[in-house]
């Protein structure tokens, strides 16, 4: 039998080894576990992790190795050639070995598994139900903690039940990047535990949970709520970011109970953060629950024949000037539907998703370089690049995969990173990055510059290097010339360009043409030849498209419209918010789709309800262009999808956009497939001239904030980074802030008073949180980042 | 076999501990000679000696530092190992007290012959005589430019920090003593990479005994034939014996590797008076016991292991007929129990089910039953735990109820307090013991 880890395995890397009496050829240092593993003997084992490094602690895997006087934790040797092994099936010492640990573990752990969260799914409890003693052999009393000790809002920590394998501790320090969580005291006292100043606030806490070999570590959320042979479990994708998470929803009587990582090598691991895991109860909160239609100036429940009747009338009487803003948490589907109604069904091109901080030049760059694009860069990328350049993209709230793979990378694979940022961010201290230090809004300037004759910007060599990647945030939109300087950047040193957008649905509705200018695949609307391919597959004449791309931007197309179809946009998300509200609240027709009841529904004429992310099939695709179908998890409020709704409502308008069917949509995705013929060429925007006088604000959203979709998540909140502005100790000081103090910042529009702390922040520049607890810039300050603010000592005068 | 004071030979003198002192007995005197040699020459010259680590496995001192890597562009580092907190123990502490420039001096050649810059000293933190001493020696060696920079000329720098450990018993342990020197929990670290590849800071490092280094002056000045004419073949030179218990003189006796236990109690003025030998240890607690019957075994580290046991740190403990061997092994495995670092199952658990069990025996609730089960329980721990310490807890035990079952039996009824008054063991005097009311 020959074990190859790669395919490229030349033999010399092979070695010979003889596990149980059976000849194995497997790749020199692989660990003696993982061999036996790929024969398909399990070795008893606690501690052992496959991504995490070995402790050989908890001793339980113990194997002999001819010619070695004692037994051996497999966890933790590597074979040789040669190595004869014995597991417990064939030697008698590693199977006395090993029930000897087992006795050892059982000891001290109390007997709670009727009431423990893991029981049933616990390694401990089944290696003691496989191989354990019936009866124990010991008399004495058992050693006793309090419990459980809350070791952050969101993690309970029950001591007695630790076996002290040092999973979630290397986790925390290997994995996270967050040592908070340490073992202290020793010998039968030894504990999991944190400083009293400083919770286990990770943002990948999480996965301790989910690899503690025990019920040690239970989250607030769904300690005592289930048992795992209750759960129904569906493999799903996190609709929380673009990272792409598998996932795996739990289900207890039709209620989503927990959620967990699902192993996917390819893009998550084992892991997810912590938004991802615990922020689900938004679904059941303030759903829409059945169709609402305007009437006397107020919302009333109608049937859905009649509001599907008010609405095509509607739509149907505004023909040719209706408007389509569709937001981030549509599925690839979905958001294809919305493109192809919209041309289809309105005959209209005014579709935007993005619902957010945008600009045209983002969407030519989108459609230039992003929009039906072949996958890639990846996250193998990633691990592979000698370079890795972020702008505008901080990984580890914006998403925080990334972060896990390029910390990964940078510890492991020498890539080095590097982050054009206001700020030396943790996040970025974790990956050994270098900080290029940028007033925000001088991003462009800064590429630009490391692009001239002559430059000795170390980040522009690193992106000469081969295989070096340039990763761009999507809030770059919000400065003008950034993204065109990121292309040219890109081009003219080699370097492979991301676009990383914060929402799980964004790039699958790029991709789908849910954006003026560009039908599905990235197809410019305005070729013929890209024209053609869309029409035969849809059923109609190439000249029955909008003829001419459309608007952008939520508010003139909303502006424009006589009737507007509105879905899953959160005002609050974008800078022009209060104008597009404005623009809503104006004489026209307002469809909103829409899952919770929110400030557009409420002022909409008709409102359709749909299904969130756990109640419908569907596929995200995620920064990498990496397609992430996921199934229905429950049946939950209504399973009626957008593309459902739209469908129905092409039907009452006689036109016909197909079922709406998941499986339909995706087969209409797949033969459209990605365009190669021409596109657009990159945006050539020169940056902006710097405003004078002031600071500059630079802000970006915390993973843990005010979002809609982690309402109702007290425990996760509590894990939240602090509200605080955060500024260099240089700047401070030439205001007489100082460290700690209350400071207000401050625009013609609003004011904000918060504490600051000092850090390594870029000369004249203010941190803030852009939609936290008590500050909300664009709210309070009428400010995105870039703009020009006022700081100064104490509170609101 | 007669004493041979060499480490010990000055110990007399009031002055000793100074540099002055020290110097006048011929100190510092092996440093010159040792940095106008190659350092390699150093390394093999230790090498031929056969001297063998004093810290308790007797692992080859000149093999341990031939593996550190030469040329590979990394700093180097010598630990050494100061924290001596074996019960029994008391040879390390001593020396440093005693000559701490001996141990100063030791440390220089010794690390000008593995190429560090930087060497430190980790103390057991209970004992502040010898870290004011040994911080005192290297303040002096430094204002004599024995240390620092450029030492007399030959290039050579070294910077030589004292370190004071927190109490803890692991940390004699010497990966656990490299992370607790680090700043971390001192806890043993996965092997390999063996220190002498990546040690201190994942740097190269030599980690040897107070005692091993203070040998080096001596090697460097009068010669490997020297060395080797005392001592046997597998194990030359001489030793630092600490002897305690129920003898006349406890206390240190230097003598060549191969003195018979019975020799050391003779310089040692015998048993106490009406007392003779129930049980003995040749190394700490942590090598299985012995009985009179062994008195004439050589103390080697090849004869002890003939005889079923260890010469460990080379400091025998000695019992007489007042002492219950199973209390003698409780508070052995109390000690274990609150010291083992937690790290590994076996160690941490079992520890604390045989001491429970113990706990018993001795309070006259033993069950006969669970002599086999302790007998099974250490079996369950030795060669299973992650470091040395969990052998060490399986260790007393075997041996005891191999000797003594008789005892444990009896403790299945009688409190061994009942059985073996204390103050026998503790009070010397007989006039004492009538005060007390002894039994
Ligand atoms: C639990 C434990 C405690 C130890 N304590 C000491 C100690 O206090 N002093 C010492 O020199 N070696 C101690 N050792 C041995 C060291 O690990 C190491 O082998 C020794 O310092 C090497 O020095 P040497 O080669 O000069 O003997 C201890 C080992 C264990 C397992
Ligand atoms: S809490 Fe769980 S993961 Fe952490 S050390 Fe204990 S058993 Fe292991
Ligand atoms: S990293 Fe993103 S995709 Fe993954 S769990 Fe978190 S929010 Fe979801
Ligand atoms: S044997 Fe295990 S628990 Fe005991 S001291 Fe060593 S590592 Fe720690
Ligand atoms: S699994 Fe190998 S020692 Fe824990």
């Amino acid at each position: 039998m020959t074990i190859a880890s790669g395919s490229e395995q030349t033999q010399t890397d092979l070695v010979d080894v003889v596990v149980d009496d059976i000849n194995v050829r497997v790749p020199k240092g692989t660990l003696v576990i993982r061999v036996a593993e790929q024969m398909g003997v399990e070795i008893p084992r606690f501690c052992d992790h496959p991504l995490l490094d070995p402790v050989a602690a908890c001793r339980m895997c113990l194997i002999e190795i001819d010619g070695v006087p004692k037994p051996q934790p497999a966890c933790a040797i590597t074979v040789a050639d040669g190595m004869k092994i014995r597991t417990q099936r064939t030697s008698p010492v590693a199977e006395k070995a090993q029930s000897g640990v087992m006795e050892f573990l059982l000891l001290n752990h109390p007997l709670d598994c009727p009431i423990c969260d893991k029981g049933g799914e616990c390694p401990l409890q089944n290696q003691a139900m496989s191989s354990g003693r019936g009866e124990t052999r010991f008399e004495g009393k058992k050693r006793t903690f309090e419990k459980p000790i809350a070791i952050s809002s969101q993690i309970l920590l029950d001591r007695e039940r630790c076996v002290s394998c040092a999973r979630c501790t290397r986790f925390a320090d290997q994995i996270a990047g967050d040592p908070m969580l340490e073992l202290l005291e020793r010998g039968a006292q030894q504990q999991v535990g944190v400083a009293d100043d400083a919770p286990f606030n990770s943002y990948f806490s999480g996965n301790t949970i989910q690899i503690c070999p025990v019920g040690a570590l239970t989250s607030t959320l769904y300690r005592f709520r289930s048992r795992p042979f209750d759960l129904v479990s569906t493999p799903t994708t996190c609709e929380h970011c673009a990272s792409g998470c598998s996932l795996r929803t739990d289900v207890r009587r039709g209620e989503v109970t927990r959620r967990l990582a699902w192993d996917d090598p390819e893009v998550n691991e084992e892991w997810n953060c912590d938004k991802g895991r615990f922020a689900f109860r938004y679904i059941r909160q303030d759903r829409i629950e059945s169709p609402l239609v305007r009437e006397d100036g107020r919302l009333r429940p109608a049937s859905w024949p009649e509001a599907l009747d008010i609405a095509a009338r509607g739509l149907a009487a505004a023909q040719g000037r209706v408007g389509v803003l569709t937001g981030g948490r549509l599925t690839a589907e979905d958001a294809y539907s919305y493109a192809k109604f919209a041309r289809v069904a309105l005959r209209t091109d005014d579709i935007d998703f993005r619902a957010r901080m945008a600009s045209d030049e983002e969407a030519q760059f989108l459609a230039a370089l992003v929009a039906g694009q072949p996958l890639g860069p990846t996250y193998a990328d990633l691990d592979a690049a000698s370079n890795v350049v972020l702008v505008g993209f901080e990984p580890e709230d914006e998403s925080p995969i990334v972060l896990l793979r390029l910390r990964r990378a940078a510890l492991k694979a020498n890539t080095r990173v590097w982050s054009i940022s206001a700020s030396l961010t943790g996040g970025l201290a974790k990956m050994q990055g270098t900080w290029v230090p940028c007033q925000p809004g001088a991003e462009a300037q800064v590429m630009d510059d490391a692009q001239k004759d002559g430059s000795d910007d170390a980040f522009g060599a690193a992106l000469r290097t081969p295989g070096a990647v340039l990763l761009v945030g999507e809030r770059l939109a919000g400065i003008p010339g950034a993204l065109s300087a990121a292309a040219a950047l890109a081009r003219n040193t080699g370097a492979r360009l991301g676009w990383v957008p914060r929402r799980a649905g964004e790039r699958g509705a790029l991709d789908a043409g849910a954006l003026s200018g560009l039908l599905p695949g990235g197809r410019p609307l305005t070729d013929p030849a890209a024209r053609r391919e869309v029409s035969d597959l849809w059923g109609v004449q190439a000249d029955e498209l909008p003829r001419y791309a459309g608007r952008r931007g939520s508010v003139p197309i909303a502006q424009s419209a006589d009737a507007v179809i509105v879905a899953g946009v959160d005002p609050v998300d974008d800078p022009q918010g209060e104008q597009l509200m404005a623009a809503l609240a104006g004489d026209r027709f307002v469809l909103s789709l829409e899952t919770h009841h929110g400030p557009i529904s409420e002022l909409a004429d008709v409102v359709l309800p749909v299904a969130v992310d756990a109640e419908r099939a569907g596929t995200y695709v995620d920064w990498e262009g990496r397609s992430r179908s996921f199934g229905t998890a429950i049946s939950g409020v209504t399973t009626v999808t957008d593309s459902r709704v739209l469908a129905m409502l092409a039907d009452a308008m006689d036109e016909s956009i197909g079922r709406g069917d998941v499986m339909e949509l995706r087969a209409e995705l797949a033969t459209l497939g990605h365009w190669t013929g021409d596109r657009m060429s990159a945006p050539d925007v020169r940056p902006a001239p710097p405003a004078a006088g002031g600071l500059r604000l630079a802000s970006w959203r915390l993973l843990l904030d005010l979002g809609r979709m982690q309402q109702g998540e007290p425990h996760l909140a509590g894990t939240a980074r602090p509200t605080e502005a955060v500024m260099s100790a240089a700047t401070a000081a030439s205001r007489g802030l100082t460290e700690g103090s209350l400071v207000t910042v401050s625009t013609p529009d609003g004011s904000l008073t918060l504490p600051l702390r000092l850090d390594e922040v870029a000369h004249d520049t203010v941190w803030l949180p852009m939609h936290s607890p008590g500050c909300s810039i664009v709210q309070d300050l009428g400010a995105v980042p870039g703009d020009v603010v006022e700081v100064v000592p104490g509170g609101p005068r | 076999m007669t004493l041979t004071p060499v480490i010990t030979e000055f110990w007399d003198r009031p002055d000793l501990y100074t540099l002055a002192g020290y110097e006048r007995t011929g100190g510092y005197r092996a440093l010159r000679t040792a940095l106008a040699m190659d350092p390699d020459a150093i390394i093999s010259q230790v090498k031929d000696t056969g001297l063998r680590g004093r810290g308790g496995a007797g692992f080859p001192t000149g093999l341990k530092w031939s593996f550190v890597p030469q040329g590979d562009d990394k700093p180097h580092y010598l630990v050494v190992n100061a924290d001596e907190s074996e019960p029994g123990a008391c040879k390390d502490v001593p020396i440093m007290i005693a000559n701490p420039h001996a141990l100063v001096e030791g440390v220089i050649i010794s690390s000008f012959a593995i190429r560090a810059s930087h060497a430190v000293i980790y103390i057991r933190g209970e004992v502040p005589e010898a870290i004011r001493r040994v911080a005192l020696a290297v303040s002096e060696a430094e204002a004599a430019g024995h240390l620092g920079h450029n030492i007399h000329g030959s290039g050579f720098d070294l910077k030589v920090i004292v370190h004071s450990g927190a109490g803890a018993y692991i940390c004699g342990e010497e990966t656990a003593l490299l992370d607790s020197l680090e700043g971390y929990r001192g806890q043993p670290r996965l092997k390999p990479p063996f220190p002498a590849v990546a040690g201190l800071y994942s740097a190269p490092t030599v980690v040897n005994n107070v005692e091993t280094i203070t040998n080096i002056p001596w090697i460097i000045n009068n010669g490997v034939e020297w060395f080797r004419q005392f001592g046997t073949e597998k194990s030359p030179g001489f030793k630092v014996f600490a002897v305690s218990g129920h003898v006349r003189r406890p206390g240190i006796y230097e003598a060549p590797l191969g003195i018979t236990m019975r020799e050391l109690l003779d310089y040692a003025g015998g048993m106490r008076d009406g007392s003779e030998v129930k049980f003995w240890v040749p190394g700490g607690s942590s090598v299985p016991m012995l009985t009179a019957d062994h008195l004439d075994v050589p103390l080697t580290y090849e004869a002890m292991v003939e005889a079923g046991t260890m010469l460990g740190t080379g400091t025998p403990m000695v019992f007489d007929q007042t002492v219950s061997v199973v209390k003698a092994v409780t508070r052995w495995l109390e000690f274990y129990k609150h010291e083992s670092c937690g790290k590994c199952t076996p160690c941490r658990e079992g520890t604390f089910w045989i001491t429970g069990v113990l706990k018993q025996f001795e309070n006259g609730e033993g069950n006969d039953p669970d002599l086999d089960l302790l007998n099974e329980l250490c079996e369950q721990i030795m060669g299973r735990s992650f470091c040395a310490l969990g052998d060490a807890a399986a260790t007393p035990y075997p041996a005891a109820v191999k000797l003594f079952r008789d005892e444990f039996i009896t403790a299945t009824h009688t409190p061994v307090d009942q059985t073996f008054d204390p103050a026998r063991s503790f009070v010397f005097s007989e006039t004492a013991l009538s005060e007390v009311g002894a039994r």
